[in-house]
């Protein structure tokens, strides 16, 4: 028995998510009065791997083949499963990152596990059965559900449990499983990232804004408001549509569903669909000219008024706040 | 070219959803289905890349006759004839087996998914369909490429995108920007009727996850205002109250 959670790596760095699903995976394996195994898949330097004790992993199995240098799921998945039976893992942790929902379906698929993607909560273990709330309806409800299967797998939100910092002792084990040339038939021929911006899905503080902003030109401010705070931005889908901002940047039924901390919504009227991906943030402050806009009726904190004159003053408070 | 368009069936994104039986069951009442939005995607790429006589459209449903208005909207909209495999759709693993037990009988070159179904949200069934079929599987595309035998794929990621090169069958789950999303034509709505349906029993497979209660996120209390002219004050609110900056 034993839990195993695998820790994405991005240029041999892990991010916060991964920490968080660690603390997650350490505080199932509390549960079940079992320990932690952590499965590691490309270059990743000794000291990095070592920091993942100080979440509760006391083992970690450091797969450094150089055919897998890359993110392949087929493959990624083979090696996860293995190191699953090798370590007689009850449950699978992953976090429900981009490649997180490439890999855990397969995962689950090897092992003959129910999955559970987006978790919100801990597992519950009352009465024999093995349940887990997730989002369901794009964030318009929760599924309370049960897995059957011998083995689970569960791809944890990100900012949904937060990082516990339990420090246990770690060894690090280099594992060398068998990898089939068929199981890498996807080629990564090039990984672009923006390393200057925060990542939408996993961002704890997001600065968003619609079509209120009348055109692409006027994103300067929301730019600026969101570095002082060092937040991720975000948009309507109008206005991915109309190419004013990427596509990646759209949230809501049809983008993605994100749960910051802190949602800042300027000149977006709160339709349902845009709810549907961001009613979960924590806290949410609407701003808008129209004082009947829906979004008033789910925020937290509101402002009535004009953005191009409210953001500013955001800007100046901000400026003032961190001097 | 053979691909084959996996369609969901879902609530359309206008509903309020809401649960009975204890909160066990979606109220389906009075709610109108459609094509899952991101499956509309799938579908307009799939009707692209075959234009021209280059190849044919499959939809695949799994679901029970009530469904068959959505599979006759993607006829509409512009697949070549369409597969419903009569059952309930239980959890994410039942019905990509039914898909991938369906795909082992006629050569599709690829199975193009969408990202997630709106109800459920999965995002599971494309990558076990792959999984299924021991092909590879690309979850998120943004952008795919075909020259007939190689197709060129750039994924999602955090923060940016990833180029994926994959020769031979493979299995993808679109998002926006795969293709425009097609309207049906009178022609396309009228030719709809005509075109073939099969209905294909459900093969028997294990359940693995099954969904025991519902609920809907806790209302929130009365929104705090803030004047306009004293804007500055949301800052302090939010370090000392809300404790979020
Ligand atoms: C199938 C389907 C799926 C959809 N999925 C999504 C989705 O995932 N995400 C999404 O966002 N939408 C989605 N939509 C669209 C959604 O229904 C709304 O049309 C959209 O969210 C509106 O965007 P908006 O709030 O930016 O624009 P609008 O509705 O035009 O609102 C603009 C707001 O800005 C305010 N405003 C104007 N000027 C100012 C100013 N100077 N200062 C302050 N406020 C100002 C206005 O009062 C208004 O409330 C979907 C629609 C459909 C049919
Ligand atoms: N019942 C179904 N019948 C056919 N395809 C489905 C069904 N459910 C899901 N899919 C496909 O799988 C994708 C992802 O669904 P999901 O894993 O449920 O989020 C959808 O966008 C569809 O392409």
């Amino acid at each position: 028995m034993s839990v195993l959670v695998y820790v994405e790596q991005v240029e041999g760095k892990f991010k916060k998510s991964v920490f968080e699903a660690v603390s997650y995976a350490k505080a199932i394996a509390d549960k079940l009065g079992t320990t932690l195994t952590a499965i590691s898949i490309g270059n990743v330097a000794d000291s990095e791997l070592n920091a993942l004790g100080n979440y509760g992993a006391s083992k970690v199995l450091n797969v450094a083949a150089e055919e897998l240098k890359n993110f392949v799921n087929q493959a990624y998945a083979a090696v996860i499963a293995e190191a699953a039976t090798k370590e007689s893992a009850d449950v699978v942790v992953l976090s429900n990152s981009f490649s997180g929902k490439g890999l855990a379906p397969r995962v689950a698929v090897k092992l003959k596990a129910g999955l559970i993607d987006g978790a919100t909560e801990l597992p519950q273990l009352d009465g024999g059965k093995f349940t887990v709330k997730k989002t369901a309806f794009s964030g318009k409800a929760f599924a309370t559900t049960e897995l059957t299967s011998a083995v689970k797998v569960i791809a944890l939100n990100p900012n949904a449990f937060g990082v516990k910092d339990i420090p246990v002792e770690v060894s690090i084990e280099s594992f060398s499983p068998a990898v089939k040339s068929t199981d890498l038939l996807a080629i990564v021929k090039d990984i672009i990232r923006a390393t200057d911006k925060v990542s939408l899905p996993d961002a704890e503080l997001v600065v968003s804004a619609g079509r209120g902003l009348k055109g692409p030109e006027n994103w300067g401010m929301i730019e600026e408001l969101a570095g002082l705070l060092g937040a991720a931005t975000a948009c309507s889908k109008p206005v991915s549509d109309a190419d004013w901002r990427p596509h990646s940047e759209h949230v809501g039924q049809t983008g993605i569903a994100i749960s910051p901390n802190l949602y800042i919504a300027i000149g977006i009227s709160g339709a349902i669909q845009h709810l549907a991906g961001v009613s979960s943030s924590k806290v949410i402050v609407v701003i808008n000219k129209d004082p009947e806009a829906p979004f008033f009726k789910v925020a937290d904190y509101g402002i009535v008024g004009d953005a191009f004159e409210v953001v500013p003053k955001l800007i100046e408070a901000l400026k003032a706040h961190q001097a | 070219m053979k691909i084959l368009v996996c369609i969901s069936n879902v609530p359309d994104t206008t509903t309020k959803i809401t649960f009975t039986n204890d909160n066990t069951q979606f109220n389906t009442s009075g709610v109108l289905y459609i094509v899952n939005p991101y499956d509309e995607i799938a579908l307009s790429k799939a009707i692209e890349l075959c234009e021209g006589g280059k190849g044919t459209v499959t939809v695949v449903n799994v679901g029970e006759s009530a469904t068959d208005p959505t599979v006759r909207k993607a006829l509409a909209i512009g697949a070549d004839d369409a597969v419903r495999i009569n059952a309930v759709p239980r959890d994410a693993y039942f019905t990509a087996f039914q898909i991938a037990e369906y795909a082992k009988t006629t050569d599709f070159d690829m199975i193009l998914c969408g990202r997630e179904s709106i109800d459920y949200n999965g995002a599971q069934v494309a990558a076990m369909i792959g999984e299924l079929l021991d092909i590879p599987s690309i979850s998120i595309i943004k952008k795919l490429d075909y020259d007939g035998t190689t197709a060129t794929i750039e994924r999602e990621i955090e923060g940016g995108k990833e180029v994926v090169s994959v020769t031979g069958k493979f299995v993808a789950s679109c998002a926006e920007g795969v293709s425009e999303p097609k309207i049906p034509t009178m022609r396309g709505i009228m030719s709809a009727r005509t075109k073939p349906l099969q209905v294909i029993e459900a093969v028997a497979t294990e359940e693995l996850a099954k969904v025991i209660q519902f609920e809907t996120p806790a209302p929130r209390g009365a929104v705090k205002l803030i004047p306009a002219e004293d804007a500055a004050q949301l800052i302090g609110l939010l370090h000392e109250e809300a404790k979020v900056i």
